[in-house]
């Protein structure tokens, strides 16, 4: 039980602002301690795994690509495309991105997507542009966070139709283990329902953007 | 064939650029943190497999530390200013998109050909990291498109990486230290405990009641450990298959499928999913809990709309024999 003093490490440190960085060396070094362990053992597996994990990062590959392509216009390309459509607006814009985002996951296709190659430099600036000239920041941040937050619940709630996605196998090798016998069909099928519904709400609270945005500050 | 570990050795040299390029940055004060910094991560990239697993933590400890005390500055590398991207944007038109499209299409078709293509009966990809490698492969096909189309300074695409890089910071690192984290509280039994806590505080003889402990439990374990994956076979196994399979002869596929997606509701709130939640805010310039506070409506709406699908399906399509 002493071990959860952990996890009371992390709460303390996020409500109080901390660098999560430190939080987390102080979290792992006291439930480590508290469950009994060696002080080397716990610099052991924290290293391990932290190595382990390298792929994660693996992901930042991409920003000097993105990066040559900003310098050379790329967000305002994307943002002059948008200005041409006059029916873009923010929350139809991103509600075609969790869209398409959540189809090509449900398909296995995660690739397409994700924060740093799809929403910094294309999904954002095309929204933001879908705002007009003369949306003040506080909106503008708003809807970049919301543009975040398509690929997300898209990503989320779709790759859990795919049958071959990793938390489908682990969902099966851990009942397996438990003598308990699923098939993959099964476990992707009933996760359609949870899948539509996070569509419709998120695609709803999108939409809504639009008329949170047109009531105070009338645009045209 | 191509490994994970090729892959880890671009990465090592472009994260070595950085570094370098970080300490010649005279407008950054801190260059040099900046330096040790990105050093540290190529470090581990490159010699990450040959050291031990103390070396590789005294790396991540030496990362958390510069990290957490604030010692990184952000570079500045040349770049070009507002009125010149404009210019080029309506002078290059959308042929701008094709070379950003080059790592997503190479990611999806390495994953698609991983196993059909073979060189002398070996796989070129390693299957099980399809995915990643292309991707490594897709933003070196993309580089060479773009440097042989735009003509930038040699140097040009890395500072520009550095620059990005920069901006997200230690928050870079947030994701792998999570990970690590997550190993020492399996290691020091946390999830056990957190289990063991929910069964003996909770009565759990209505089915309702199970279900809702049961989906809000996935949620609130994944707040805590950042991660689905280690939530599910905690409360799976704690109050799953005890209570909803064996006891009210629940259907397991059914609850494992919502309970998993009851588990990434927590996910969209948790500071501690840093890769979906903390970077993405620092590469779009925004408060580091924004797209959190963007997220929460949907994810308790969809909680308890998952409490309530379970409930109404995992009894209805169960088997009442355990």
């Amino acid at each position: 039980m002493l071990t959860l003093l952990g996890v009371a490490v992390m709460v303390a440190g996020f409500l109080i602002r901390i660098n999560p960085l430190l939080v987390i060396a102080a979290a792992a070094l006291v439930s480590g301690l508290a469950a009994g362990l060696h002080p080397d053992a716990i610099l052991a597996a924290f290293g391990k795994a932290f190595r382990d994990s390298r792929y994660v990062s693996l992901a930042f590959l991409v920003l000097p690509v993105i990066g040559i392509l900003e310098r050379y216009g790329l967000q305002e390309r994307a943002r002059q495309l948008i200005a041409r459509f006059r029916a873009a607006t923010p929350g139809r814009l991103l509600l075609a991105y969790l869209f398409m985002r959540q189809a090509f996951a449900t398909i296995g296709l995660t690739a397409i997507g994700g924060h740093a190659q799809m929403v910094r430099p294309l999904v954002a600036p095309m929204a933001e542009a879908a705002l007009g000239e003369n949306a003040d920041e506080a909106s503008r941040a708003r809807i970049r966070a919301f543009a975040a937050s398509a690929d997300n619940v898209g990503a989320f709630f779709g790759e859990d139709i795919f049958v071959a996605v990793s938390s489908i196998l682990l969902i099966k090798a851990f009942l397996e283990q438990t003598g308990v016998i699923v098939q993959p069909f099964a476990l992707s099928l009933w996760a359609i329902p949870t899948a539509l519904l996070a569509f419709i709400i998120h695609g709803t609270r999108l939409l809504l953007l639009d008329r949170r945005r047109s009531a105070p500050t009338k645009r045209e | 064939m191509l490994t994970l570990e090729h892959a880890y050795v671009f990465a090592g040299l472009v994260f070595a650029a950085y570094a370098v390029l970080s300490a010649r940055d005279g407008e950054n004060v801190r260059r040099y943190w900046n330096a040790v910094f990105w050093a540290l991560v190529a470090a581990m990239f490159l010699l990450g497999s040959r050291l031990s697993d103390t070396t590789n933590g005294m790396i991540a400890l030496a990362l958390l530390l510069v990290g957490g005390f604030g010692l990184l500055g952000r570079g500045h590398g040349a770049t070009t200013d507002r009125a010149e991207r404009v210019t080029s944007a309506t002078r290059r038109g959308n042929a701008l998109f094709v070379p950003a499209l080059i790592v997503p299409a190479t990611a999806v078709i390495g994953t698609l050909l991983a196993k059909q293509v073979n060189w002398a009966g070996h796989p070129i990809l390693d299957p099980k990291q399809a995915t990643v490698i292309s991707l490594a492969i897709g933003v070196i096909l993309a580089w060479a498109a773009a440097v042989t189309w735009l003509r930038p300074p040699p140097l040009a695409p890395l500072e520009e990486g550095r620059r990005l890089m920069d901006t997200v910071g230690w928050a870079a690192i947030l994701p792998q230290m999570l990970a690590a984290l997550g190993a020492v509280f399996a290691l020091a039994g946390v999830g056990r405990a957190v289990g063991s806590l929910a069964i003996h505080t909770i009565p759990l003889t209505e089915p309702l009641a199970v279900v809702a402990v049961y989906c809000v439990g996935m949620a609130l374990f994944t707040i805590v450990m950042g991660n689905a994956f280690a939530a599910f076979p905690v409360m799976t196994a704690a109050i799953g298959l005890p209570l909803i399979v064996h006891k009210f002869g629940g259907n397991p596929a059914i609850m494992s499928a919502i309970g998993m997606l009851s588990g990434f509701c927590g996910t969209l709130v948790t500071p501690m999913a840093a890769n979906f939640n903390i970077v993405p805010a620092a590469l779009l310039d925004l408060d580091r809990n924004a797209v959190i506070r963007a997220q929460m409506p949907t994810a308790f709406l969809l909680l308890l709309a998952n409490t309530l699908l379970m409930y109404f399906l995992v009894f209805r399509f169960g088997t009442h024999s355990p």
